[in-house]
């Protein structure tokens, strides 16, 4: 099985609305979301959730209070600055600085501190009108995105093999930290969508040094690339220097929003230049898979 | 005061209100990059930059002589950051969240600590002198944001005006931005995707218990499902700024919002008194 992953550095290049329609170009594709902090992907495909899965990683600190004596010895210890002192006197772990190290747990005299499983959110396993897809949504607040994203490629994965899917088409979140990481690792194929802005520029360049950190081939798109002609021409000489391959420019089109708000991808809501350059560029990445 | 500016949303133009805010102000501001994968705020203030250092993080050292290789610390360590196989453990620094577990736990007192270099901090200065900028840049290859979030924050001051542009998302680097601020602005846009990561954001503030009010970016681009959320959810309305090609063009060549539409300077000179006037009322 092939995997591609679809990421921008900057957010709201497109990423999604291109992620949906390469779901509605690709033949025998399984689709995932792996921008779990705010994943919008099933709002183009609508999927029918056909199981739901607890996603549970790493423990929370909760100190019981009638046991707390108001030492402090935990706060002392907490790097984190977790831990609060009631108007009672007592500790109390402030859920949301809590990294969940088990310190407090370990040096707390009075032994008041639990220490259960976090259940942090949940992921889905869905039928769509383009295939399955594998989506989670994680807890408001909450930690460990770069293991839920993992979790959601692994069974992606591993549903890929079941169903004789032979590419994961892979929704990936912006930036270049954990959740990007999880996302990237041992992928196939990057496709990075960007717009011709020095902010697009810059955070293209960045994802294209962690695609070389990682080892994994990357082409680019710019996208809205009429906004700025000479910027596009730049980003396109630039991301060759990187190690990475332009292959494909989409003009900028309201048609795009207005897919969105009627809950379809692109390529279904209308035909022209820009389904055009879609499907070519769709034609390319598929040549590069091979 | 200290402004928040976040979305769940990303690239519905945080960085453009932050900056705004910013460069519509007469008085002395601070501006906060805790956008530290993807930092682009010094694309438009364009600071100059005066110091520039290291953030760095505490990982643990084994000292083979003391280890007796028990595995006490690699049983202990929540994130997989020593692993013990009957010989002194292996240390991964890139997983380490600094807690000092490991040490404590240690029967042989055989750890001791080196900072780890994960990102760096620059600070500068734009509009002659007038804001001051501080940048947050995690290393490429780096996991963990918060530490370089947190070292940003270090520098911003109690009091005066400070504006913080924080990561898109809803998940740990966003809470750390945010924490501490006395009010947050949802920067969001008139789709359904900017809608549904709204909601997200709004559920995130709320949970923190923090004022916040929301700007529409391109109000006159998409639908009205964000104004009639809001209509609903009583969330005020702080600011609508139109959609002009225009300031497309002037954004991506690295100008500003109140370059790209100037009518814009006065409404968002006024959104700092705005803010403390809410606060007060409450």
């Amino acid at each position: 099985m092939k995997e591609i992953v679809v990421i921008s550095g900057k957010g709201g290049t497109g990423k999604t609305s291109i992620t949906g329609c390469f779901a509605a170009l690709a033949e025998n594709a399984i689709l995932a979301d792996c921008d779990v902090d705010a994943a919008d992907l099933h709002m183009l495909l609508t999927p029918e959730i056909i199981n739901r899965t607890d996603f549970i990683s790493g423990h929370e600190a909760v100190i019981r209070e009638d046991d707390c004596t108001g030492c402090g010895i935990c706060r002392t210890n907490c790097k984190f600055d977790a831990i609060d002192i009631t108007s009672e006197g007592k500790c109390r772990v402030n859920p949301f600085s809590c990294e969940g190290c088990m310190v407090c747990v370990e040096v707390c005299p009075e032994k008041a501190i639990d220490f259960p499983p976090n259940l942090c959110g949940e992921w889905y396993f869905s039928h769509t009108r383009f295939g399955p897809m594998v989506h989670a949504r994680l807890g408001i607040a909450q930690e460990n995105s770069g293991k839920l994203v993992s979790t959601v490629r692994r069974e992606a994965a591993a549903k890929a093999e079941e169903l004789k899917k032979d590419l994961l088409i892979v929704d990936g979140p912006p930036g270049i930290g954990c959740p990007v990481i999880a996302s990237i690792t041992g992928a196939s194929l990057l496709v990075l969508v960007t717009e011709p802005t020095i902010s697009g520029k810059h955070d293209m360049k960045r994802v294209l040094q962690l695609a070389k950190h990682f080892s994994v081939p990357a082409l680019v798109i710019v996208n809205k690339w009429d906004i700025n002609p000479e910027m596009t021409v730049e980003i396109e000489k630039e991301s060759l220097l990187d190690g990475a391959h332009p292959i494909g420019r989409i003009p900028y089109d309201r048609a795009f929003t207005v897919a969105q708000i009627n809950g379809r991808t692109l390529v279904e809501e209308t035909t022209g230049e820009v389904v055009e350059n879609i499907i070519t560029i769709w034609e390319k990445v598929c040549r590069k898979l091979k | 005061m200290r402004i928040a500016v976040a979305s769940g949303k990303g690239g519905t133009g945080k960085t453009t209100v932050a900056v705004a805010i910013a460069m519509a102000a007469t008085e002395p501001v601070m501006y906060a990059d805790c956008d530290v994968e993807e930092p682009n705020g010094s694309i438009f203030l364009k600071p100059e930059v005066y110091e520039i250092e290291k953030v760095l993080v505490d990982v643990p050292v084994i000292d083979e002589e003391k280890c007796t290789s028990c595995g006490e610390c690699a049983r202990f360590c929540q994130f997989n950051a020593l692993v013990s196989m009957g010989m002194p453990p292996l240390v991964f620094p890139e997983l380490c969240h600094s807690c000092g577990g490991c040490a404590i736990v240690c029967p042989a007192d055989a750890i001791s600590w080196k900072g780890n270099p994960i990102g760096e901090i620059s600070l500068g200065k734009a509009d002659g002198g007038r804001i001051s900028v501080v940048q947050g840049k995690l290393d490429v290859g780096g996991v963990l944001a918060p530490p370089v979030i947190r070292q940003v924050k270090s520098h911003v001051p109690d009091d005066g005006l400070s504006v913080i542009d924080c990561p898109p998302g809803t998940s740990c680097p966003v809470i750390e931005s945010i924490e501490g601020s006395d009010y947050v602005l949802l920067v969001t846009e008139p789709t359904p995707f900017g809608l549904h990561d709204l909601k997200l954001a709004v559920e995130t503030v709320r949970e923190l218990a923090m004022p916040f009010s929301v700007i529409i970016n391109r109000f006159d681009e998409g639908d009205l499902g964000v104004e009639d959320y809001c209509g609903e959810e009583n969330i005020h309305i702080m600011v609508k700024i139109p959609h002009r090609r225009a300031m497309a063009e002037t954004y991506s060549r690295g100008g500003t919002l109140l370059e790209g539409i100037p009518e814009m300077r006065e409404i968002f000179k006024d959104i700092p008194r705005i803010i403390e006037r809410g606060i007060e009322e409450k």
